[in-house]
């Protein structure tokens, strides 16, 4: 597909046109920052740049922690008190990297409950939203790793449930679970390794969200209305569009500041409220917890794992046909990776071809299901595995399958879908009025 | 149609995070006020250094505060003691458990030298018991109303209120299982808890003459034990004002540049 026509950069001085020739980071960073940006764009639209910022703020901070920190199970715990109590606002950075993640991760959801409803993820925007899925796994790769590093008991004990689902993988599982921890429990070695890891995986993520973005560039962004810019001449595409700075960039940066003051006011006054008491006992290898709960970022996919005990009839089934490779826990870690590979093929699943949940009369409500669904999962995970949860978990589980695998495919062929606008301008004009026709 | 799920969404989410914590946590705890609390809270200068008090003289025979430097003792927005009190203080401070302690032992002299205020509080587990650093910050307290969570949003996660309910939380009846002594206590997840109840009326003086009922050196000790915890705890909250003050700030002025710059595009609002 095309881009959007919009101006280019034009070198002007002798200078400018002297680099052009060599290396036009100018028209690059011009042509990104410039870019043609449906003018319809509502408020969904802006966790983007906050989800930029915060993998900024973890990086940054991340980094800063990294400077005092000490990857040894004789010391991380103590080191991070060190941070706490005597490097200078040590407390206030260490704080701001821990619900930075949940900032990031809160942000991330409703980034990809977003795409969901408006369709983004559809042609021609399926790399964007794979490449984004895949941002999503090393994010949740990398909170995973980070959270193993304070060395308190949820650290060492989530970090011992969760290697464990490697362990679950038949015939193959145990050597991969060794070879992962680096021996046969969670030690030294695997603090070292997820020490290292968390530090990198930053910036593998830093790389795909410029693809991400790259890709969604070269495609143009999606909009509430689902409908594409035109793109037949620049007058035409300006009807729809506005470049990005000043217009989004301004909007986007609001946002920010606003989202940012009750992050803050989070870090400032509650800045323990998101985490579990218990990681403030150092790991001790003796004494499981009561309950082992992950972060609450991870508890919808965490109740998909556990959803899927023996005495459901498909896990029989499964163990039944697979000859008994397939048992209860292998079947769980399935499901819960596969609860995000479903999300991930979201693009092929949808037959629709209306892209907006907007004109979706019948996709409406299944998709507010699906979004009440995340919630409920969400509960149940930080819930006991006992009844009512339990069946609870296996209900909202096997409606997130059904969503992706079997509504979305028939909706498209089922549903009467409602009459789109024939262009952005005439949705933008429908809401603001235009600027040549002002009265209403 | 999509603000309405988001608004559910982040209003489940809060209740969520709070079940998540709920979850962990047993035992009979009831709501108490601390000064602390809340956004505006301050942390009482006095109560600390009572809390101190109840602490050195009380809890120190069995427990540790190893991550605490004594020089903390001084700082602004704690127990505020005058340096030359603390130097006092950690020279007079006896070191219980020397196996735990091998850093203040002096090999030239054969003994265990005495503290500075540079030294953290010593460890002490002679008894078996934890060390009390991180206590305040490792337990939950209320969980109410209804489980809900919203008394931890606006008064923090209860560290405090769960060690003031332990110490007050004693029925007086005893139990031997297995050649050891359990104390019955509603505040404890199982009921039963090895501590001696380790309060009673009139086991210290206060030198500012405040009673010292086991209610008011509970309540003293779990706050200490709360700055002992989180001893930046009041420059967390200002700079927690300072930040959210700027962002408002700035959220205005781009809320006014934003509404600026869209009005050429939008008709309406620019003939407004």
């Amino acid at each position: 597909m095309a881009g959007i026509p919009h101006d280019h950069y034009e070198p002007k001085s002798a200078g400018e046109r002297w680099l052009h020739k060599r290396l036009p980071i100018a028209g690059l960073l011009y042509d990104t920052i410039m870019i043609p940006t449906p003018k319809n764009l509502n408020w969904m639209w802006i966790w983007g740049i906050v989800l930029t910022f915060c993998l900024a703020l973890q990086i940054v901070t991340g980094i800063i922690l990294a400077m005092h920190y000490t990857p040894h199970v004789d010391k991380a715990f103590a080191s991070i008190e060190h941070i706490m109590r005597d490097v200078n606002g040590g407390y206030f950075i260490r704080y701001l990297h821990m619900n930075g993640a949940s900032l990031f991760f809160f942000a991330v959801y409703l980034h990809i409950f977003r795409g969901l409803y408006y369709g983004s993820y559809k042609a021609p925007r399926e790399i964007t939203w794979v490449v984004g899925m895949i941002i999503y796994l090393l994010m949740m790769g990398t909170a995973f790793m980070g959270y193993v590093l304070p060395w308190g008991q949820m650290s060492f004990w989530g970090a011992t449930v969760i290697t464990g689902l490697f362990g679950a993988i038949p015939g193959i599982g145990e050597p991969i679970q060794t070879w992962l921890l680096g021996g046969p429990a969670v030690d030294n070695a695997t603090l070292n390794r997820f020490f290292s890891l968390h530090y990198l995986l930053p910036f593998v993520i830093a790389a795909l969200v410029a693809v991400h973005i790259w890709a969604f560039h070269t495609t143009g962004n999606n909009n509430p209305t689902g409908v594409e810019v035109r793109r037949g001449s620049k007058e035409e595409a300006e009807r729809d569009t506005v470049p990005f700075w000043p217009y989004f960039v301004i909007k986007d940066l609001f946002a920010l500041a606003v989202i940012l003051a009750v992050f803050f006011a989070v870090v400032g006054f509650m800045p323990n409220y998101l985490g579990h008491p218990d990681n403030y006992i150092e790991a001790n290898p003796l004494a499981t917890p009561a309950h082992i709960v992950p972060e609450w970022y991870f508890l919808p996919f965490y109740a998909i794992l556990r959803a899927f005990t023996a005495d459901v009839w498909v896990v029989i089934a499964a163990n039944w046909l697979s000859f008994g490779i397939i048992d209860a826990k292998f079947f769980g870690v399935l499901a819960m990776f596969g609860a995000i590979a479903v999300m991930a093929l979201a693009p092929w699943l949808d037959t629709s071809s209306v892209r907006s949940g907007r004109y979706r009369p019948m996709f409406k409500w299944w998709f507010a299901l699906l979004a009440i669904d995340f919630i409920v999962l969400m509960w149940c995970g930080a819930m006991p595995a006992e009844e009512p949860y339990a069946t609870i978990s296996l209900i909202a589980s096997a409606y997130w399958f059904a969503y992706f695998l079997v509504i979305l495919p028939l909706l498209g062929v089922i549903e009467k879908p409602l009459a789109q606008p024939a262009t952005i301008e005439e949705d933008f004009n429908a809401h603001y009025g235009s600027k040549a026709h002002p009265a209403e | 149609m999509f603000r309405n799920i988001a608004l559910i969404a982040v209003s489940a989410l809060t209740l969520t995070a709070g079940g998540a914590i709920a979850a962990g946590e047993g035992g009979h705890i009831e709501d108490v006020t601390f000064a602390h609390e809340g956004p505006f809270g301050k942390f009482d200068q006095f109560q600390l250094q009572r809390g101190l008090q109840v602490y050195t003289e009380v809890c120190s025979g069995c427990h540790g505060l190893k991550y605490v430097p004594l020089r903390t003792l001084s700082d602004e927005g704690g127990p505020g003691l005058p340096e030359d009190q603390v130097r006092a203080y950690a020279e007079a401070f006896p070191i219980l458990d020397e196996d735990h302690n091998r850093q203040l032992y002096d090999v030239e002299k054969g003994e265990f030298r005495t503290l500075i205020p540079a030294d953290n509080f010593p460890a002490n587990t002679t008894a078996g018991a934890p060390d009390l650093s991180l206590m305040a910050k490792a337990r939950a307290g209320f969980h109410g109303p209804y489980g809900t969570g919203m008394n931890q949003l606006f008064k923090g996660m209860g560290g405090p209120e769960y060690i003031h309910a332990i110490l007050v939380g004693y029925t007086g009846e005893e139990k031997e299982e297995f050649g050891t002594t359990f104390y019955e206590n509603h505040a404890f997840p199982t009921g039963w808890i090895r501590m001696p109840p380790p309060l009673s009326d009139d086991a210290v003086t206060y030198a500012d003459g405040t009673p010292a009922t086991v209610d008011q050196m509970s309540m003293d000790v779990s706050a200490f034990l709360y700055w002992a915890a989180e001893p930046h705890l009041m420059d967390r909250k200002n700079a927690g004002f300072v930040s959210v003050l700027f962002l408002a700030l700035l959220a205005t002025l781009l809320y006014l540049t934003n509404k600026r710059i869209w009005a050429g595009v939008k008709g309406r609002k620019q003939h407004a």
